[in-house]
Parts: structure tokens; sequence; C-alpha cells
């Protein structure tokens, strides 16, 4: 296979990654606010931080394969 | 990744370094700075005027309050003085009654006393009376019956009878 | 009367907006002769290539190109400054003197300085040298890259919003002198303000200190977005995709925290309590590395390939338009890539705004890490 193949290989392993994980994130803070909708803007800003950080390394991993 | 770096732009970083510095510092002298200080002393100034606003609404309840004490404690006085006075008056009947009560067992006493006295003197009168009336008329029925010479007689026969009887 | 103004301020907003994305649209239309930008864009490759270029950072404000009936190329738009430093001094001069070309065959001679502009890349050609050689990966052999502090369009875009930044603000700053309350524009302004300042860094820096950072936050978050959205107009500016540009935000914030940050911060870093004696040092490798390069670099990085790879995603999808024009015929790919590019479009606004916030609030939560007091 060309490197190319590779390299389209490794990013789709890299969004399966971050698909999964972007998909707790937001399934679990759904359930949170559920639970408890009254800290719905203290759920939200969390989450939003931790899927920049998962989205910071998806990035991160994509451009280092490109 | 070798792609990037080789788009990286030292110079442009540069540039952008000199702008960024630029923008923040004249943001911050003529922008920021006058807004935030603008926006926290309206904020203040709310603040402030909520404050005072429960200052004087406590100020209010507190001068209730007081108000409330007061009208309390001049209501005490007064029902404190209308005891008084109705206790006084109540001793008063009392004494004026207690006194008019003695004074009016001594009157008794004292006519009682003088009932007494005038009855015996009456009784004492009507005794002598009585018996000088009795005196009298024994002194009339003995002339009468005296005036007779059978009848002194008998008298004398009788009272002899009587004699010998006992 | 002021309404009046204000539609005709609107429609001619929007007749530039049409009018470029026009340009734009048959920009793409023109094939790319063997030299640069030329001509129509049909292939995968070419549409590939003209997505890259445009994410790069030019020397010239191109609004849109087209070939006239006479076969001659027509550029629409305006040359900008070029500025570098060579071997030979400072060199200054318009980047019309390339005339667009972009791969090394127009040579500008300055004072005996030969420059030449390969894929958006000054140039000096080594001493001798008259023209440019390639070796087999297309890479200059006898010429190197000098340090290049242009006006380009990534730099025009950066004083545009500066100045737009002063322009808004210091209005709204001067409003307050006059009224508790702003009017007009400032009561859009004023939320944001009173959001970055209640939301970003109040929380995440916490009451004792936010007043120090907060200038800085507010310019960044401001700067960040309007630029964001800038890059999503027909105008074609990719400035916070430009890696110079997010390095330099996030060096900023890397200076700010690691300048401010107190003993209890170090202390954490250099020498964590609590931990047995022999791993405190591989802790506070771990955590200068965390400190010093994972947190500007992922700050950079996300904002850099969001904004990219949102460029990229859009040109793509309006690129359907020729690509697909086989399979689906004129009006279904033109349909598609509409619809598609559309909602994408829609996804990059609200993109551009939590970029921004997230770029100003990881700033925040790092610098309030720095200064947060021990309480033990």
């Amino acid at each position: 296979m060309e490197p190319v193949t590779y390299n389209l290989i490794g990013a789709g392993l890299i969004v399966i990654g971050a698909g999964i994980g972007l998909g707790q994130i937001g399934g679990k803070a759904m359930e949170g606010i559920a639970r408890q909708p009254e800290a719905t803007g203290k759920i939200q800003t969390a989450m939003i931080i931790i899927a920049a950080l998962l989205e910071g390394l998806a990035f991160g991993a994509l451009f280092l394969g490109k | 990744m070798d792609k990037l770096l080789n788009d990286f732009s030292p110079g442009l970083f540069l540039v952008q370094t000199v702008l960024l510095l630029l923008l923040i510092f004249l943001m911050i002298k003529f922008a920021w700075k006058p807004i935030l200080n603008s926006l926290n002393e309206r904020e203040e100034g709310i603040q402030g005027a909520l404050d005072a606003a429960e200052n004087a609404k406590k100020e209010m309840q507190n001068l209730q309050a007081d108000n409330e004490k007061l009208l309390k404690e001049a209501r005490a006085e007064r029902e404190g003085m209308l005891k008084e006075a109705r206790e006084i008056k109540e001793k008063m009947i009392a004494d004026a009654k207690g006194e008019a009560q003695a004074q009016a067992s001594k009157m008794i006493a004292q006519a009682q006393e003088s009932i007494r006295s005038e009855k015996q003197a009456a009784l004492a009168e009507l005794k002598s009376q009585v018996a000088n009336i009795s005196v009298e008329i024994a002194e009339k029925v003995v002339r009468g019956e005296l005036a007779d010479k059978d009848k002194q007689l008998s008298l004398v026969d009788k009272m002899l009878g009587d004699v010998t009887l006992n | 009367m002021k309404i009046v103004q204000k539609s005709i301020k609107f429609l001619t907003v929007l007749a530039i907006a049409l009018c470029s994305f026009h340009s734009f649209a048959s920009d793409t239309d023109k094939k790319h002769d063997d030299q640069n930008d030329g001509g129509m864009i049909n292939t995968k490759e070419e549409v590939e290539a003209y997505i890259l270029h445009h994410i790069q950072d030019s020397h010239d404000f191109n609004l849109f190109s087209y070939t006239s009936d006479a076969g001659e190329r027509k550029h629409f738009g305006f040359p900008l400054p070029v500025i570098v430093s060579t071997s030979n001094g400072v060199k200054m001069f318009m980047s019309s003197e390339f005339h667009h070309n972009d791969d090394g065959h127009v040579i500008v001679d300055k004072d005996g300085t030969k420059l030449t502009k390969i894929h958006g890349k000054i140039y000096e050609l080594d001493a001798g040298a008259d023209h440019v050689a390639f070796d087999a990966d297309h890479h200059a052999t006898n010429a190197h890259k000098v340090l290049d502090f242009s006006i380009t369009k990534s730099v025009m875009g950066v004083l545009l919003v500066g100045l737009l930044l002063l322009w808004w603000f210091s209005s709204l700053a001067r409003q307050y002198k006059k009224r508790q309350v702003p009017t007009g524009f400032g009561r859009v302004l004023e939320p944001l303000v009173l959001y970055v300042r209640d939301e970003i860094a109040r929380p995440n820096i916490g009451e004792k200190h936010y007043r120090r950072f907060t200038g800085y936050l507010m310019t960044v978050f401001f700067f960040i977005w309007i630029l964001n959205l800038l890059g999503l107009t027909p105008l074609g500016f990719n400035v916070t995709g430009q890696l110079a540009v997010t390095a330099c935000l996030a060096i900023f914030t890397l200076v700010i925290y690691t300048v401010s940050g107190n003993k209890h911060y170090w202390g954490h870093i250099l020498w964590m309590p609590g931990v047995p004696v022999l791993i405190r040092p591989v802790l506070a490798i771990i955590e200068l590395a965390g400190a010093l390069v994972i947190k500007p670099f992922s700050l950079l990085v996300r904002l850099f390939a969001n904004i990219s790879a949102g460029h990229i995603v859009v040109m793509s999808l309006i690129a359907i338009m020729f690509t697909l024009k086989q399979s689906l015929g004129v009006v279904g790919a033109t349909g598609l890539s509409l619809v598609l590019s559309f909602f994408i479009t829609l996804i990059e606004v609200l993109v551009a705004f939590l970029q921004a916030y997230i770029f100003t609030m990881l700033s925040a939560l790092f610098i309030g890490m720095a200064v947060e007091e021990a309480h033990h």
C-alpha cells in the first residue's frame, strides 16, 4: 500500500477514537443534566472544556500524520 | 508535519507578536480599563442603592418596633393607673362602709342601751304606780268592806278559818 | 433619513458580499494554467491545490481572477507591500512586481538581490544564480527563504480587526462618560464584555486576581472571534488558520501564566508535595513539559486545526459543484453543494465563537491555576 493509505487509516483510527470519546463526554453530560437540571451551566462548561482538550489531541494527531 | 513547519512563517509570527502586543496595550488603555471601570462603578452604584434601600427598610422596621414598644408601654401604664384608681376606689368604699357600719352599730348599741334604761325606768315607775294604785284600791276596798259590821265579822271569821286550816 | 442611510449601507455590504462570492465561484471556474491560479479547476487535484493555496497566507489581496476573451489573465484585487530582510538588508516593494507568479519564474531584482516567490514564500536566490533550480521534490536548490515581514493578507486582517476592535470598544468606553447605559451598537457589545468578564475571567481565575488578566482575555477573545468570522466571509481571510498567528497567541498565554505563577504553582510543578521524594523529579519533568509545551501546543493546534479544517471543508463542499458535475449533472451537483455548504457554514459560525470561547476559557483556566492561592 502507498504511504497515503496508511495515513488515511491512521486518520480513520483517530476519528474513531475521538468520536467514541466525544460520545462519552456528550452522553455523560446529558445524563448529568437530566439528573440535575439546575447544574446545566456548570456541566456544559466542563463538557466543552473536556471536549476541547480531546479535540486538541485528535487534531494534533491528525496533523502529525499529515 | 514537515509541510506544517514549512508553512510556519517566522516573519508573520514576529509581525503578529508586535501587533498583538500593541493591540493589547491600546485596548487595555483606551477600551477595557474605562469600560470595566464604568461597569464596576455602575454595579457598585446599583449595589449601593440596593444596600441603602435595605438599610432604610431595616430602619423603618426598627422604628416601627420602637413605636410598638412605646405603645405597649403606654398601654401598660394606663392599665396600671386604672387598676390603682379602681383599687383606691374600692378601698375607699370599703373604708366608708366599715366606718358607717361601726357608727351604725354604735348608734344601735346606744339606742338599745337607752331603750333598756328607759324600759327599766318605765318599769320601775310602773311598779311604783301599780303599788300606789293597789294600795289606794286596797284602801278603798278595805274602807268599803269595813263600813259594815257584819262584813267585818265575816272577814274575821274567814281569816280565822284560814288560820285554822293552816 | 437614517433608515435610508442604513439600508444603503446594508445593500452595499450585501453587494460586496455577493460580488466577491460570485468572484470566488468564478475563480474556481478558471483553469490553473501551468503557472498558478489560472483557469478552470475541474479535477480533484486542482481543487485540492486551490484549497491549499487559499489556506496559505498570500502576498496580495486577490478577490477574483478571470481570463478575458483575449485569453489574458485578469486579477481583481490589489497588491500588498512586501518587506523582506535579505542578506543585503531590508528590501521593500509591492507584490505586484511578482505579477501573480507563485512558482519562482518571475525574479525581482532589488539592487542585486534576486527575490522570487514560490508557493507563497519569498526566496532569495544565491549569489550568481539567475533562475531557480528545483530538485525532484520541487524544492529550490539554489535559493533560501528570507525573513518576511510583509504586510500579507493575514497581517492586513490583523490590522483591520485591530482597528475595528479599537474603534468599537473605545467608542463604547466614551459612551460611558456620558451615560450609564450605552445605546446603539454599544448595547450589543456590553453584554459580550460582561459575558467574558463574568463567565470566563471571574470563575476561572478567581475573584482576587481576575482584574489583572481581564484586559488580555477580552482582547484575545474578540480578536479571535472577529477574525474567525472574517474568515467565513468570501474575502478569503484565513488569519486564525495561520500557524504563526495561533502560535503567537498561545505563546502570549504561556508567557502570562508562567510570569504570574506564584510560589504555590511552581512548588506543585517542581517539587510536588505529598508524593515520595524519588518520584518528585520525574513528576517535575512531566509537569514542566505539561506547563511549558503541551498546554500552549494544544492551544495553538486546536485553533489552527479547527479553523483550517473548517475552511477546507467549506471549500471542498463548494467544490462538489465541479467535482460531481459529471455524475450528478449541473443542477444536482450545484444543489447538493449549496445545501451542504450552507449547513456547514452555519456550523462554522458556531465554531468561530466556540473556538474563541475555548481559547479564552483555557487561557483563563491556565492563568487561574498559576495564580491560585494555597489552601490547605
